[in-house]
């Protein structure tokens, strides 16, 4: 059979594309396309000046080769010239080649520019569509440096055919959002309000995203587009079906402007005006209603567009959050939805409710649905919907259903995907805690979720519960009662055998009058599991036993028997031997009152956030989850209180003899009043220097870093001739409030008075914790001739200072390199250098960043090539970086790989602005 | 809208249009993702998916998947039927249209696309005036277009996208 090619006919390519379609094998496609690659290039090379026409037809030839994803190296000066054509087509296929591989050339980006602006100033509509078109898809810093200024007057001239302003608004949009910056504010957005009433719906349509984006970065210049947006949706939604043409679309009038107008007016809060606030309740009562309507066609694509600006309609109902009636007709029409035919509408119908349900005034709405939602988890076929449920089933949990809610969810996750059980093991144990009324059900439900998910429950769970039981007396009987049951499972969870480890050595006691459950029956259960374990969890089980022989001395014998077994004391696991030694030997040399002080059952933790809940929001991004009820969450009221020196959880629970720091000393934040936050990104790879100097202060630095510890020496020197009174210098550390602190920082106190002309020494001790992003900040006050003086000014402590350099060789690194190959954990960045691009300089640079310099691993000379590893108190993440620079664009490309993504992320960001 | 793939049941990309700036090599694994995820789907399963941090939206017109990145607050539905009347657009254009043609034209269907979205955002919905533009375009061609005639060798391609029901 035939097919026919319309269009200009470029009969050479179709025969192209024809052969690449009939090679048998991807060596023989390569061969044809290395073919056609050596043609074009001696065409392009050859002495003969091409005509137009075989140029476009080379450069669509080379467009449909990279598109069949082949690299492209040469071309771009044909398709460049393409567009300085007078004919059409040419000038369109040359534009489409730069659009799709743009290239950051800079000559070649000056000549593209040129060509753009050739067209725009042409007053030819379809060139001007072209060149604005082109802009809109490459979206440049370079395009938009050169024509963010000129395109609103294009947009807002009386003169400009309807079609050029569609693509001059669009055009303006992408602009706005790659660079923000350049794109200027003045006169002409005024004006561009004012496309919402034009009479080209097309124009209207274009300008109302336009003008959404802008609204959303300054919406208090763009107010006035709430009535007009307003006016126009109510135009649409009580017109007649026909009356809008062709914007009608299966008989819903302009489905694309009406989802485009809801959205913008969600940029605002209810008109504050009466008559328009009930104009717009009436537009979206209307719409509402028309949900009720009988369908006016079969087709899915009439109920799509008509649902579409339902929802938009109820997102809207939602955001304004203000009307009790609108809120509960909404709430109503997503129930109907839950048991649609239509899978799509029952997966939205659930995403809205979500949201729907931390509304104070739907939130009882929502949960009279909650059969229907534990249906939909137990018979839906596609996981993302049951995902959704798991969802809304969480956003509707308050203390009346809790029970059954956990309880749905701990059935479905007999079943669930394993894509989604973590999530499912975190939910469940938030909801546990949250709503637990009696702990005794929190203890069941979080071993019954190690029980069922035990690979799935992460150390945060565990952690958890463990904190809960040391911290309320009332449930620890009833905890040890259960792990111990739990344990006489012939095959249990290795997560099971540290809770039941470590409760059953703080809390054995209180169930060993009963003789099934003594104390030697409690410790041979427990050393049955022994060697079934990974180390940490046997070191664990060595704490534990160390702890029953202070509680229970009727059992030392036989626990000091098993210290000294050979397995114990000549293991090949230094923690393992050590603990064992070390339990040994204090077991026989101290004496019961020691033994008692130093096995002394944990003091209760400090009330904090649960680690379990920030590793949701971690998961989920913010925003997602209904805000957790602070005073609730804590169960006994205490607020929370933000720890300097907090040890790390796995600390926490490690019953070794060394004291932990019981009381917490919080840190005092100086809310400052004059701010002046320096971000020094000079001292990235450096750590001596002055950061900050006034008039009356100036402070230097000297820091030193080993693996995860620090210590910064800060000088304070008093430029005036004048005393310094009520100084007082302190870290706070920012945006970490709720999560457990990345960072932990010491400062030591300094003399309140600083003298005229003196220098004072702070010392900052340390302590990275996990990977963090935000730097510290130093925040100081004093009083200078009466008046107070506040200064903050953040500090030079950034990720890579913990890194340790490693020397590796080729081999070793290139295999580290591919084992690092899961897309998260690679970043790169392409930038422009700032700096002249001096090798010498550049080796300094990366030194100083932390990491060992590899000479002779990349295999041009040219390139940089670092390895190292971040030591954190949690973890150490080892990290490899390249960097090539190329001299002749004046760019570097920089790639890092590390195990995490945030590091990677954190790094490359560090790095990347230091040449 | 974040990027648009169009791709077939094989996981030959035939179409790919991006509206945020990424390096080639991240498109490349983003399609190579995507594509996996979206062919490992059932066809009754819904439309919708959570992927990264985006929402995915896709749909299949026989041989050929169209699916679209959008981002958290972005409307699905009409997502869905930005896709379809993209797929009307093509049919009109081309006249019954089939994978072959997008195949073989795949410089018009991205002509056609611009004029319909841009930047990611619908810029002219009436498929009347979308239509005329590229006529007018295809009016000022110099050339006159001859019709080019080939043989290929599986009918799978030539499955009308658009089921007339």
């Amino acid at each position: 059979m035939p097919a026919v090619s319309k269009g200009d006919g470029m009969r050479g390519l179709a025969v192209f594309i024809s052969d690449i379609r009939n090679c048998k094998s991807k060596e023989a496609e390569v061969k044809r396309i290395n073919k056609e690659l050596a043609n074009i290039r001696s065409k392009f090379k050859g002495d003969k000046a091409l005509d137009g026409y075989s140029k476009k037809k080379y450069v669509c030839k080379l467009l449909f080769i990279f598109l069949l994803g082949h690299d492209i190296d040469f071309g771009h000066m044909e398709a460049v010239n393409l567009l300085s054509s007078n004919k059409y087509t040419e000038k369109q296929i040359g534009y489409l080649f730069i659009s799709v591989l743009v290239n950051s050339n800079s000559d070649l980006i000056r000549l593209i520019n040129n060509g753009i602006k050739n067209d725009l100033t042409s007053r030819n509509p379809t060139f001007m569509n072209l060149a604005l078109h082109c802009i809109a898809n490459v979206g440049s810093r370079e395009m938009a440096e050169a024509f963010a200024s000129q395109i609103p007057s294009i947009l807002v001239a009386g003169d400009t055919m309807d079609s050029v302003k569609q693509s001059a608004a669009l055009c303006l949009l992408r602009l706005n959002r790659t660079s923000p910056d350049l794109v200027p504010m003045g006169e002409w957005t005024a004006r561009v309000v004012h496309l919402l009433n034009d009479q080209h719906l097309g124009v209207v349509t274009a300008a109302a995203s336009l003008i959404t984006t802008l609204a959303q970065k300054s919406p208090e210049d763009f107010k006035t587009s709430i009535s007009l947006a307003v006016a126009r949706l109510s135009r649409i939604v009580t017109s007649a079906s026909i009356d809008l043409q062709d914007y009608t679309y299966y008989f819903v009038a302009a489905p694309w402007l009406s989802v485009k107008l809801l959205r913008l007016l969600q940029c605002y809060t209810p008109p504050e005006d009466a008559a328009l606030r009930s104009r717009l309740t009436e537009c979206l009562e209307t719409i509402l209603n028309k949900a009720q309507e009988p369908p006016k066609s079969k087709k899915v694509q009439h109920s799509n567009a008509k649902n579409a600006v339902l929802f938009e309609a109820i997102a809207l109902i939602i955001h304004h959050d203000s009307e009790p009636t609108l809120l509960v007709r909404a709430c109503n029409q997503l129930g109907q939805f839950l048991q649609h035919r239509e899978t799509n509408l029952r997966y939205l119908a659930l995403e809205s409710m979500c949201t729907l349900a931390s509304s104070e005034f739907s939130h009882e709405a929502v949960k009279t649905h909650i059969d229907t939602v534990i249906n939909a988890l137990k018979t839906e076929r596609d996981v993302s919907v049951r995902q959704r449920a798991v969802d809304l089933l969480y956003a509707m949990c308050d203390r009346s259903n809790a029970k059954q809610i956990v309880a749905e969810m701990l059935s479905y996750l007999e079943n669930a995907d394993y894509s989604i059980r973590e999530e499912i093991v975190l939910k469940v144990a938030i909801l546990a805690e949250k709503y637990a009324v009696d702990y005794t059900w929190y203890v069941d439900t979080i071993l019954n979720l190690i029980r069922m998910a035990g690979d799935h429950v992460s150390e945060e769970v565990w952690y958890r519960v463990i904190q809960i039981v040391i911290n309320r007396d009332e449930v620890q009987g009833y905890a040890a009662k259960t792990v111990f049951e739990a344990l006489q499972a012939p095959a249990c969870h290795e997560n099971l055998v540290k809770v039941g480890g470590y409760i059953l050595g703080e809390f054995g006691n209180l169930i060993a009058g009963d003789s099934r459950s003594s104390p030697l029956v409690q410790f041979d259960l427990l050393h049955s599991k022994f060697h079934l374990c990974s180390v940490p969890t046997r070191a664990l089980l060595l704490s534990a036993y160390i702890k029953f022989i202070n509680l229970f001395p009727e059992v030392k014998t036989t626990i000091q028997e098993v210290l000294r077994s050979d397995s114990q004391l000549r293991n090949a696991d230094v923690e393992l031997q050590q603990r064992a030694i070390e339990y040994l030997r204090l077991s026989c040399i101290a004496s019961t009152d020691i033994l008692a002080t130093v096995l002394e059952e944990m003091p209760p933790f400090p009330e904090r956030e649960s680690s379990i809940l920030a590793k949701l929001k971690r998961k989920k991004g913010p925003g997602i989850l209904p805000d957790i009820d602070d005073t609730r969450w804590n169960g006994n009221g205490n607020v929370e209180h933000s720890e300097s020196s907090s040890p790390s959880l796995m600390a926490d629970l490690l019953p070794t003899n060394r004291p932990r720091p019981s009381s917490s000393s919080p840190t005092i934040v100086v809310r400052c009043t004059f701010v002046t936050v320096l971000v020094n990104s000079r001292f990235v790879c450096k750590n001596n220097g002055v950061i900050f100097e006034n008039q009356l202060l100036q402070i230097g630095l000297k820091s030193e870093y080993r693996q995860n510890l620090g210590r910064i020496y800060v000088f304070f020197g008093n430029k005036t001739s004048t005393q310094f009174l009520s100084f007082s210098s302190s870290v706070s550390v920012e945006a970490l409030t709720l999560r457990s602190p990345q960072l932990n920082i010491h400062a030591k106190a300094v003399d309140p008075t600083v003298e005229g002309g003196a220098q004072l020494q702070q010392i900052l001790n340390i302590e990275c914790v996990s990977d963090f992003t935000d730097a510290p900040v130093l925040d100081i006050q004093f009083r200078y001739g009466g008046a107070l003086q506040n200064i903050a000014v953040k500090l030079p402590v950034m990720l890579n200072k913990f890194f340790q350099p490693t020397e590796m060789k080729s081999q070793d690194f290139f295999q580290r390199w591919k084992q690092l190959g899961v897309p998260q954990q690679e970043v790169q960045t392409i930038f422009k250098a700032k700096h002249p691009m001096d090798t010498d300089v550049t080796n300094a640079k990366i030194l100083g960043f932390g990491v060992a310099l590899l000479d002779g691993v990349d295999p041009n000379p040219a390139n940089f090539v670092g390895s190292g590893v971040i030591h954190t108190k949690s973890t150490q993440v080892g990290c490899l970086l390249r960097l090539e620079p190329n001299a002749q664009a004046e760019m570097y490309r920089l790639t890092l790989r590390t195990s995490r993504e945030s590091v990677s992320q954190r790094l490359c960001d560090l790095l990347s602005d230091q040449f | 809208m974040q990027f648009m793939l169009l791709f077939s049941r094989q996981g030959k990309l035939r179409l790919q249009k991006w509206y945020v700036p990424l390096s080639d090599k991240e498109k490349k694994k983003i399609t190579r993702e995507l594509v996996q995820t979206v062919l490992a789907r059932k066809p009754k399963m819904c439309s919708f998916l959570e992927w990264r941090d985006l929402k995915v939206v896709y749909k299949r017109y026989a041989s050929l998947y169209f699916c679209c990145a959008i981002e958290e607050q972005d409307n699905e539905l009409i997502t869905l039927e930005i896709i379809h009347r993209y797929v009307e657009l093509l049919d009109k254009y081309f006249g019954s249209v089939c994978e072959l043609d997008i195949i073989f034209n795949f410089e018009k269907a991205y002509f056609i696309l611009d004029e319909f979205l841009l930047g990611g955002e619908a810029q002219e919905t009436s498929k009347k005036t979308v239509l005329k533009a590229i006529e007018q375009a295809d009016l000022l061609q110099e050339v006159r277009p001859h019709v080019v005639t080939l043989h290929f060798n599986s009918a799978l391609f030539l499955i009308r996208l658009l089921r007339l029901n």
